[in-house]
């Protein structure tokens, strides 16, 4: 497989722990075009370990684009240079030889590094804890026919579903605002009948926790609808923005 | 008042207040420039002062001034706070920035262009809303208020400074004013298209009519 024929410099930001500061390393690296972006920090690491080196701490899991752990941005750009994939997903050939490629970590303060490449997302758990749930078992899925829901809703739902909590929305916007996570999240739930009844209850909870984390507040640059993977659109937040406002108005 | 305290807690209800301050603004801006431009009719400010006098005498909008510098004053609070709130969200920051794949630049600096335009309003103000209003310059008669422009604009330097202003204004309401509906909640398949593209005909109109006023009078080409 891999033919080894692109000579990359890499920029990566090493950082021993949250208290650290943090600094730039140089590194070269031999890749294929064929590559996964991960793949190329594998070689990176096994290199680094031959060489009795700390090997840099990233965070990976499926390697096939749906579980959001990957989290890099690359030449300031959360994910890559391209559209709708992940870091696991990006191949090499999306650069060329001898390319020089920065690589840091989300930068928010919501998101504190661990180390090296790999950040705390936790404050994600602890908003979908506050509400993102449906509290009841809703028991087995039932006939189809039993509930209608029309098809552009539960499209429309599924389409907010998509999204993997991977975080590279707050990443890459300038006001580090979870606003488009939390807009899935919501829009996904108050779309369907089993996550309607607790709507109001669920946006203002959610709120608040997002707030308590620590996230800006959305100027809606669509940078983060832009670089997410799944390709959430701008309107998850504005359904949040309108839960939120009927939910406040009725008193919750 | 607890029931609406969110307007001042939370970032939604914070942002709810800078879109519907924002709406406010514009709606007021489709009048102002309204009114002024009557100056176009050519016609020795007849028209304009007219127009100028109502809107400095009825009491209906003489009140509405209230409601204006309440909403200004709000929009500027809020949108100064929340500038502040976005840039300390991030207190490490990226080395490498590529914020032009992803989103305009005046989307990325409605702080700064906020700013811009906040000076702007105070030479503005005091060239000619405290002349008109706190003095008797324009009330005994002694001048119009098309002649208190006149003179304003024969020197370069306001007109300069107005035009920048314009720009600002331009810039500002190209992402403002289709942002504020999405603030609002309002995103709609067929509907935000047509936010979107009156709001950038808005802006530019608005924005090259304001413009036109002080570098017409300047080359008087407006007698
Ligand atoms: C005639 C004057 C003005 C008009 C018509 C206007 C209009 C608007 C509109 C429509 C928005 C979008 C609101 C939203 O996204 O929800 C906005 C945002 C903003 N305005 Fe203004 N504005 C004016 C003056 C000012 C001034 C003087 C400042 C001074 C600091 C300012 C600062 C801001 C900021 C920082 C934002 C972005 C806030 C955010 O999106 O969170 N604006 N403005
Ligand atoms: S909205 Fe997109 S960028 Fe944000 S967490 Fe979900 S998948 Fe990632
Ligand atoms: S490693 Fe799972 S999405 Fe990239």
């Amino acid at each position: 497989m891999s033919n080894s024929n692109m000579n990359l410099k890499l920029k990566v930001w090493r950082q021993q722990n949250a208290n650290d500061t943090g600094h730039f390393e140089d590194y070269r690296v031999q890749a294929s075009p064929d590559m996964s972006f991960l793949e190329m920090f594998d070689v990176l690491n096994e290199q680094l370990i031959t060489e009795g080196k700390d090997p840099v701490a990233f965070d990976h899991d499926c390697r096939e684009g749906i579980c959001g752990m990957c989290s890099m941005v690359i030449n300031g750009r959360p994910h890559g240079p391209k559209h709708g994939v992940t870091t696991c997903q990006l191949h090499m050939r999306s650069f060329s030889d001898g390319d020089t490629i920065v690589v840091e970590p989300w930068r928010s303060n919501a998101f504190p590094v661990i180390r090296d490449l790999s950040v705390n997302r936790s404050s994600f758990d602890r908003i979908i804890a506050a509400g993102g749930y449906v509290s009841v078992n809703t028991g087995n899925a039932v006939d189809a026919n039993a509930t209608l829901i029309p098809k552009e809703i539960a499209d429309e739902a599924f389409e907010a579903a998509t999204c993997i909590g991977c975080g590279a929305c707050v990443s890459a916007c300038k006001n580090a605002s979870a606003m488009l996570f939390v807009g899935a999240k919501v829009t996904q739930l108050a779309l369907l009948p089993q996550g309607r009844a607790e709507a109001s209850k669920r946006v203002v909870a959610m709120v608040n926790q997002m707030d308590a984390e620590g996230f800006g507040a959305c100027t809606n640059t669509g940078a983060c609808s832009a670089e997410c993977p799944k390709q959430i659109p701008l309107s998850v937040i504005a359904t949040l923005n309108r839960e939120y406002i009927k939910a406040k108005l009725k008193g919750y | 008042m607890k029931l609406f305290s969110f307007l001042f807690t939370s970032t939604i209800g914070r942002k709810w207040l800078m879109g519907l301050t924002g709406l406010f603004l514009i709606s007021f801006l489709l009048v102002h420039c309204s009114v002024n431009a009557c100056i176009f009719f050519n016609d020795e400010g007849e028209t304009f002062n007219m127009a100028a006098e109502f809107m400095g005498t009825n009491w209906i909008i003489r009140s509405m001034e209230f409601v204006l510098f309440g909403g200004l004053l709000l929009h500027i609070f809020q949108g100064l706070y929340l500038w502040k709130f976005n840039a300390d969200a991030r207190k490490k920051r990226y080395s490498v920035n590529a914020g032009s794949a992803n989103s305009t630049w005046y989307s990325r600096s409605m702080g700064i262009l906020g700013t811009l335009l906040l000076l702007f309003l105070v030479v503005h103000l005091k060239d000619f809303w405290l002349t008109s209003r706190f003095t008797d310059v324009i009330t005994s008669g002694e001048k119009t208020l098309f002649q208190e422009m006149k003179e304003v604009f024969a020197n370069p330097l306001p007109v300069v400074i107005y035009v920048l202003g314009c720009i600002s204004l331009c810039y500002h309401l190209l992402h403002g004013f289709q942002s504020a509906f999405q603030t609002l909640g309002i995103n709609h398949k067929s509907y935000t298209p047509i936010i979107q593209s009156t709001g950038r005909l808005f802006s530019i109109v608005v924005s090259l009519l304001f413009a036109a006023m002080p570098v017409a009078m300047h080359l008087d080409w407006i007698q």
